[in-house]
């Protein structure tokens, strides 16, 4: 059985630290080009085919900016 | 599959607890304070207690605490956290009262309150955040800083000689007959801050079962005053911190 993941950041909210990133076991995640009103790269999944959806990010999010979803398919 | 069908309330399986508020904390891009609040915020969720949990913030970058978790708080004077838990649990027994202390805090203006809040074996917990160095001022010398490291008034490196040793306060307290839970964790990767979740809700869980007093320290980063990004901090931490501040438990009765 296949598990297929997604994160939703709060890109308003997220600094990027980039602990997620180096936290993603599966290279999902990068920091964007772009910058938030703050002016922080924040997170975003770069490679979404390769979500999990295993919390990971989210665990050690500083910021609880990452909302993660699961499902099996 | 399309990440539209994936993006569900169905499928979710991690989200931000609500007894964290809607405020952007102040702290800086990665620093582990944001972590321990959102996993005790999550521990009063789980053991759901919002209204009968009793915070008492520090003095230090953590001094704005009370924005960020949403119960009951109090703020005390430099140091003097545990002197406040004391009266506050003495007065609410039913209540789950904790400290929230830095090492600049607790480690060092206020080494005396808790030892002797330790010693009497208050029913409290005390979370210690240990990231070697005064972060809120700009980066100076605290007690817990390691020998060899650079901060603002220690240029060269900590000296022995002129600066004295680096404290090891939670190996201090565990010798205390009033503590009955007294461990080591840290934040810097996904096990270790499920391991640090446990060892807080046991130690809130202990709080109101008149055992003693539950310290919990976590070794942290202060990427600022390290001059490190937040991810290279976290190397740094697990090579210069962890041999001299070994993680895990100290003492569990």
């Amino acid at each position: 059985m296949a598990i297929k993941g997604a994160i939703v950041v709060d890109t308003a909210k997220c600094k990027g630290c980039s602990v997620c990133v180096a936290n993603c076991p599966t290279q999902t995640i990068a920091l964007s080009k772009e910058v938030n009103g703050k002016g922080y790269n924040f997170a975003y999944m770069e490679n979404p085919d390769n979500c999990t959806g295993c919390t990971n990010c989210a665990t050690v999010c500083p910021d609880a900016v990452i909302t993660v979803y699961r499902v099996k398919i | 599959m399309d990440i539209k069908d994936i993006i569900k309330p169905e499928n979710k399986v991690y989200a931000k607890t609500p007894i964290l508020t809607d405020a952007v904390m102040h702290y800086c891009p990665g620093c582990t304070h944001g972590v321990v609040h959102k996993l005790i915020a999550e521990v009063i969720e789980e053991m759901g207690i919002q209204d009968k949990a009793i915070g008492i913030s520090p003095v230090g970058c953590a001094v704005l605490a009370y924005n960020y978790i949403d119960i009951d708080w109090e703020q005390s004077a430099h140091g003097r956290a545990p002197a406040l838990a004391t009266a506050t649990k003495r007065l609410n027994p039913d209540k789950y009262v904790f400290t929230y202390q830095g090492d600049g805090d607790l480690a060092s203006i206020g080494t005396a309150e808790v030892m002797h809040a330790c010693n009497r074996g208050e029913n409290i917990v005390i979370i210690f955040i240990n990231n070697a160095i005064y972060g809120m001022t700009g980066g100076q010398m605290a007690p817990t800083t390691l020998l060899g490291q650079v901060t603002a008034t220690t240029p060269y490196g900590r000296d022995a000689k002129l600066n004295g040793y680096p404290m090891k306060i939670t190996e201090l307290l565990a010798q205390l007959e009033g503590t009955c839970y007294v461990t080591r964790q840290s934040a810097h990767n996904p096990a270790a801050v499920r391991k640090a979740k446990k060892a807080i809700r046991k130690a809130f869980e202990n709080s109101m079962m008149e055992k003693g007093t539950s310290f919990v320290e976590i070794v942290g980063t202060c990427n600022s005053g390290w001059k490190l990004t937040p991810v290279k901090a976290n190397k740094w931490m697990e090579e210069n911190m962890f041999p001299f501040y070994p993680l895990g438990d100290m003492k569990d009765r």
